[in-house]
């Protein structure tokens, strides 16, 4: 039993790491796609042959694009990216200097966001069809279907420009309180979350009301258990697994929600670090943070299928075929 | 719950019956509305859209200008009716391109052998770990920002969701008894999916439309918000809020309108698939 259990992890472990090789592949892919020679693009119109030789051998683009592949993925493993084409930084550098700020970003909306979506969700499973539940299906249902940049230009005419509450752009100059970081991330905090409270507290009324609906909770009202007892004993322990892993797959959502969000506030992150990058053709710098990204995703979709398996150990088969 | 609902069926006084529940209904008027809009918005429009109207940058709502004037004075109201036909253009091709291919090989993956679908599943499955808005940005990095690269890349990226709910429904109805029967009589893959399979998923499907052309919108509005996507001079909803980001500070009426014409859209439609017969709720996911 624990075997299998351990088989089942490993392989699963594995899955992420092969769909990761597959997604380093197709970025690579995608961005060698771009026209043009990338030696004459940095160099520019003057370059003498000669030089632009020079690189294109420096840059290894006179190998073969699975040798050029592996070279990458090489140096991406140990840590070492190539160098920004635009300002021929180190990218782990300018990687570095921003990943802690998207972290910080990160935690703390997540602090925010678990405990109101779950006691969001699991109440409204409790109480379904209820006003209640109405109401709160209802606006997060206003609020996944708005791009975050839309609840946050609103939420910056709200708070910012009219009540003066928060500044509607981040800034890391001359922070020397608690209170001024507070501030800061208010509004980037509270556009984030609301996209995700919304989308884990759908998740986790589905998961709990899918296991309010199993034929031992119904033997439990049968015997006369009062409903608090009912969802705190029999309902809530089954549900952890489904409720786990609606977060960590809610939580994948914040990567991308991130980007936007960091690019309304001025938030000096990883988001705004690809999209710059984009903007300036940086591919280097651009197949490193997109790395970044689905590595993280990958985890979190990762986590999220690990805990249904272990919630459920009879279902011990992932992606089963019904037949 | 479906006790419930036979009796309230019985109690409720004999009313003339809406073919959808009201939010459904307001969405669906919405949704037809916007639809109107995409096709006849450019002949409507008050203003020429490239034309500058006003001398006053970032104009408040007036007579004239109903959802005032952007960063150069021009009318707010006719960008976004002509604007709506990229917004819901765009998204719409996108949309069908999308499930047109992924529901094609979801339905060859659930009628095939497991080979065929094990191979399909993971090459699928890989492609969805690239969180949506970075392949976003990196195809379009690597290809260009013009009209089909955008229909191109939002297709590209619902593809992969758009073949696991094919699959799965397929999967499921094709289990059922007739589909085993007349496999057993020794139909054709082609005769199953168009004559047995495809005839059993309206419901399904048009919920999943829905929910894909909802994402679509929202992809596509993000994208053009970061500068990649619809290009100058045209305009999108989501470039309509970008170019004029800086009237925020003033609490401009431009940076409103252009989200709330992003807004009703998709609550639109979402209120409308929420409320077909026989459909499943949206979860917001891809």
């Amino acid at each position: 039993m624990n075997i299998q259990l351990i088989g089942l992890l490993v392989s699963r472990i594995a899955i992420a790491i092969l769909s990761l090789l597959f997604v380093s592949a197709a970025i690579f892919v995608g961005t060698e796609m771009l026209p043009g020679d990338v030696a004459q693009a940095v160099l520019g119109q003057n370059a003498t042959p000669d030089a632009v030789e020079g690189l294109r051998r420096a840059l290894h683009l006179d190998q073969p694009p699975y040798v050029r592949y592996l070279l990458w993925l090489g140096r991406l493993l140990t840590g070492d990216p190539d160098h920004s084409l635009v300002n021929n930084l180190p990218i782990s550098e300018l990687i570095a200097s921003r990943l802690p700020n998207s972290l910080v970003l990160a935690s703390v909306t997540s602090v925010v966001c678990v405990p109101v979506s779950l006691i969001l969700g699991i109440t409204s499973a409790i109480w379904r069809d209820s006003p209640y539940d109405h109401v709160v299906s209802f606006v997060t249902m206003l609020l996944v279907s708005v791009p975050e940049f839309v609840i946050a230009t609103l939420a910056v005419i709200g708070f910012s420009v009219n009540l003066r509450w928060f500044p509607a752009i981040y800034y890391s100059a001359g922070i020397n309180s608690l209170d001024q970081v507070f501030r800061l991330l208010a509004l980037p905090v509270f556009t984030l979350s609301c996209i995700l409270i919304a989308q884990m507290m759908r998740m986790t009324r589905a998961a709990v009301i899918d296991t309010l609906r199993s034929s031992y909770i119904e033997t439990a009202v049968l015997k006369g258990a009062r409903p608090m007892r009912i969802v705190l004993n029999h309902a809530l322990p089954n549900a952890v697994g489904p409720i786990a892993s609606a977060v960590a797959l809610s939580l994948s959502h914040l990567l991308g929600g991130a980007i936007i969000v960091e690019i309304i506030f001025n938030y000096p992150g990883l988001g705004r670090l690809l999209v710059d990058a984009v903007a300036t053709r940086d591919m280097p710098l651009i197949q490193a943070c997109v790395m970044i990204f689905s590595a993280a995703y990958a985890v979190l979709v990762m986590l999220a299928d690990i805990a249904g398996v272990l919630s459920n150990p009879r279902g011990f088969v992932i992606n089963e075929r019904r037949s | 719950m479906s006790v419930d609902r036979n009796i309230t069926a019985i109690e409720a006084p004999a009313r003339r019956r809406l073919p959808l529940p009201l939010a459904g209904m307001i969405g669906a008027i919405i949704v037809v509305f916007w639809v109107v809009m995409a096709i006849i918005g450019p002949y409507i429009a008050p203003h020429d859209v490239g034309a500058l109207v006003d001398d006053d940058l970032f104009g408040h709502m007036r007579w004239e200008f109903p959802f005032g004037t952007d960063y150069l004075g021009r009318d707010v109201l006719s960008r976004i009716l002509v604007g709506a036909r990229y917004s819901i253009g765009v998204a719409a091709a996108a949309t069908f391109l999308a499930i047109l291919v992924g529901g094609t090989f979801g339905m060859l993956a659930a009628v095939s052998r497991a080979a065929i679908d094990i191979a399909l599943s993971c090459f699928f499955d890989a492609l969805i770990s690239i969180p949506s808005k970075m392949s976003a940005l990196v195809l379009i990095a690597a290809l260009g920002s013009s009209t089909s690269v955008l229909i191109v890349t939002v297709a590209v990226i619902l593809t992969p969701g758009a073949f696991r709910i094919w699959r799965e429904h397929g999967i499921k109805v094709s289990a059922l008894d007739f589909v085993k029967v007349s496999r057993v009589r020794g139909e054709r893959t082609a005769y199953l999916i168009r004559e047995e399979i495809l005839p059993n998923l309206t419901g399904p499907v048009l919920t999943d439309l829905g929910l894909r052309f909802i994402f679509a919108v929202l992809l596509l509005s993000s994208v053009s918000f970061l500068g990649v996507g619809v290009q100058p001079p045209n305009a999108d909803w989501g470039s309509l809020v970008r170019e004029n980001i800086n009237g925020l500070a003033t609490g401009a009426p431009v940076v409103v309108m252009p989200s709330i014409a992003i807004a009703t859209l998709t609550i639109g439609v979402n209120l409308l698939i929420d409320n077909l017969s026989g459909c499943s709720s949206s979860t917001g996911e891809h």
